[in-house]
């Protein structure tokens, strides 16, 4: 019995010194990627093509679950603030909570199993292809030249994706509970626009986001570079960059959260 | 894909986040309403300020002036200094009454102001010196009763 | 600079961990010669090719390319060393994402500044060399084993390199492409007087072009010579590796205890 138990214990050790052992590989990578970004920025059209397949191609699933979400959102709202007679509060409600959190928050899980997992496929293809040795073979560094414009991309393009969704949602709120149901539309903004704070609410959900996209496509890109060169090294590296970062982004969320909004209420 | 399609494509989606936060900026949130770089700080003194948070809103006539950006218990007066930051584009007396109220019967509370009639205005720093408490439902209550007892004796 | 040996090896040792892959290899590889380097599967061909390269450090030893010894440059100067070298992976390793001409045109883009129209010219001569100055169009999946592996070639000599190592070029082509390869290799030496490494296990097609042959076996040189010499050869192990032996100095069997013993016959009798 004692030697099961000894056992045990070792395994949880062998355990956590093998993450702790990744988290410090991942984390080199990290600053690894940052120290060679020199060549990406000064040769934009790298991010910019990259751009494409990270933003350009997730704007349909942000557009669609943002528009449908806030439609949700208004739905819900309505039917329990109505029950207390404030149903000219459901502005408010969806917009508070898309700027806050769902915008930020769902648009990074989107984005993650979207433009994550591609790119950590794609750096993973290249490598199992041997891609990214003929590259550095060429004396052309693959992480200046594959990875940092994807890591860039990912950090641009983010923001922009949480805030258009929670601008769809907000228009799915609208469309809801004014088209729809008929709340009044003057109600609907002034409510929205008097609690809704600049500062507050719209730069922290800003600041998330970003935080969002460093954490999604830094945790894509490592996923693909250390991906084992074959297909399942491939396939099991692309579900480790979704579950990873998805967790990643709502423990991100709770910690920026309890910062932002300590002080506050 | 031919470069300039893709150029732009990313060109079209980059406009589309920038304007969807200046959507939320200016159209979801309150921008155009307070901007902060253009203010006055004043301060008062309340006795109870109840319920009331910083960041709540200061109105005057139902017109949103400025907003709640500390509340602070004083160890000399043993009240609560509430600090607000007030659109400079509104001034007002130096005799300014401010009065905490509540918005609807559950609402939220927020910081009222009714202007006096002294020539002189209020400027950065200053302090109003005329604040009426929050409504606190125990003492409404303890008063409503204390009143009904003393209108019974006097029959 | 003057000295005719491109590559010389001196004692070159590798191990992974504590597991010997290379023990003491010597090598002089002259300019403007095929060179092949033959050998079992796993007998550290491939890994002889990336200490070349530089892309692995020797346990000991050293490779000394063009008078410098690589495992001592810095990475910039590794670097600079290796424009002067090409690469043709076992399957080309085109750039997936990028077109046969952009392919082509990756390096002279990122280490030149030429003007386009210069770029496009001699991405046409380097296509053309190959044959498939046609196809310039087309993306890497629209192209055929052998045709990718041409394109692959044409990139790998985009710069004029001194020396081109083949990793395995033969591996997984019907015969027309096998045949239309290994004349590359040679045409190709000759025409731009570089030097040619190819590692294959290819016996019959090597011996047809290469100018000289290491046999590499358990991490040492087990026979070296010009393809008549390997041809005539009476070596045990040049013998079978040449005529595809299935028993010999490499045996069938992986080393076991007796097969009576496995299967318990031992006992019974006893």
């Amino acid at each position: 019995m004692p030697k099961r138990i000894v056992a045990g214990i070792r395994n949880i050790g062998h355990r956590v010194i093998d993450g702790v052992w990744r988290l410090g590989v991942a984390s080199r990578f990290f600053l690894l990627v940052l120290f060679k970004s020199g060549t990406s920025l000064r040769r934009f059209n790298l991010v910019i093509r990259e751009l494409y397949f990270t933003g350009v191609l997730s704007l349909i699933i942000i557009v669609v679950s943002g528009l449908f979400v806030g439609m949700v959102l208004g739905l819900q709202g309505y039917e329990t603030l109505q029950k207390y007679g404030s149903e000219s509060a459901v502005g408010t409600l969806v917009a508070l909570s898309l700027v806050r959190e769902l915008g930020p928050v769902v648009a990074a899980l989107l984005f993650a199993s979207r433009a994550g997992s591609a790119i950590t496929a794609e750096i993973g293809l290249m490598k199992a292809t041997e891609q990214l040795s003929a590259m550095s073979m060429m004396a052309v560094d693959p992480v200046a030249r594959v990875v940092a414009p994807r890591f860039w991309s990912g950090v641009i393009s983010m923001p922009l994706l949480a805030a258009i969704f929670s601008v769809m949602g907000v228009f799915g709120g609208y469309l809801v509970t004014v088209v729809f149901i008929g709340v009044d539309e003057g109600t609907f903004w002034s409510q929205m626009q008097d609690a809704v704070d600049f500062r507050f609410d719209i730069m922290n959900g800003f600041i998330k986001s970003c935080y969002f996209g460093v954490a999604v496509t830094a945790i894509a890109v490592f996923e693909g570079y250390d991906a084992p060169p074959t297909a399942e090294g491939v396939s099991g590296a692309t579900t480790r960059t979704v579950v990873t970062s998805s967790l990643a982004i709502l423990g991100l969320d709770f910690i920026l959260t309890a910062f932002m909004f300590r002080g506050v209420s | 894909m031919q470069r300039t399609t893709m150029d732009l494509w990313v060109g079209l989606f980059v406009v589309m986040g920038i304007a969807a936060l200046m959507i939320l900026s200016l159209k979801v949130g309150n921008l155009n309403v307070y901007n902060p770089s253009q203010s006055y700080v004043i301060s008062g003194n309340f006795e109870n300020i109840g319920g009331l948070k910083v960041r709540a809103p200061v109105k005057s006539a139902g017109v949103v002036v400025g907003r709640v950006t500390d509340i602070q218990f004083s160890t000399q007066t043993y009240d609560a200094v509430v600090t607000m930051n007030m659109d400079s584009r509104y001034l007002f007396p130096k005799d300014t009454f401010a009065s905490i109220l509540t918005s609807g019967l559950l609402g939220e509370q927020y910081i009222g102001l009714a202007a006096g009639g002294d020539e002189a205005m209020l400027k950065d720093g200053d302090k109003i010196m005329k604040t009426n408490s929050a409504m606190v439902l125990e003492e409404l209550i303890g008063r409503f009763l204390f009143n009904k007892a003393a209108e019974d004796d006097s029959k | 600079m003057t000295s005719e040996h491109l590559i010389e090896i001196s004692g070159l040792n590798f191990s992974y961990d504590t597991r010997a892959i290379l023990k003491g290899i010597d090598m002089t590889m002259q300019r403007g010669k095929v060179i092949a380097i033959m050998g079992g599967s796993g007998s550290g061909k491939t890994t002889l090719l990336r200490l070349i390269g530089g892309v692995i450090q020797p346990t000991s030893g050293y490779v000394k390319f063009a008078g410098q010894v690589v495992h001592e440059l810095d990475r910039d100067a590794l670097f600079k060393l290796r424009r002067k070298m090409g690469m043709l992976f076992q399957f080309g390793a085109l750039f997936t994402d990028l077109s046969v001409f952009d392919n082509v045109a990756f390096q002279m883009r990122e280490h030149t500044n030429l003007p386009e129209s210069m770029i496009r010219d001699l991405v046409l001569m380097k296509l053309h060399a190959v044959g498939l100055r046609g196809a310039h169009q087309l993306m890497p999946n629209q192209l055929s084993g052998g045709m990718a592996r041409r394109v692959a070639l044409a990139r790998s000599i985009a710069l004029d390199p001194m020396l081109i190592m083949y990793d395995e070029p033969f591996t997984g082509l019907d015969p027309i492409s096998l045949s239309v390869i290994g004349n590359l290799i040679r045409r190709l030496t000759d025409a731009l007087g570089m030097t040619s490494i190819v590692v294959t296990h290819d016996v019959q097609e090597s011996l047809k072009i290469v100018d000289y042959v290491y046999f590499i076996a358990d991490g040492v040189i087990a026979a070296e010579g010009t393809p008549q010499e390997v041809r005539a050869s009476v070596a045990p192990f040049v013998h079978q590796f040449v005529h595809g032996e299935e028993d010999g100095p490499v045996p069938f069997h992986y080393p076991a205890q007796s097969y009576q013993k496995d299967l318990n016959l031992e006992n019974k009798r006893a």
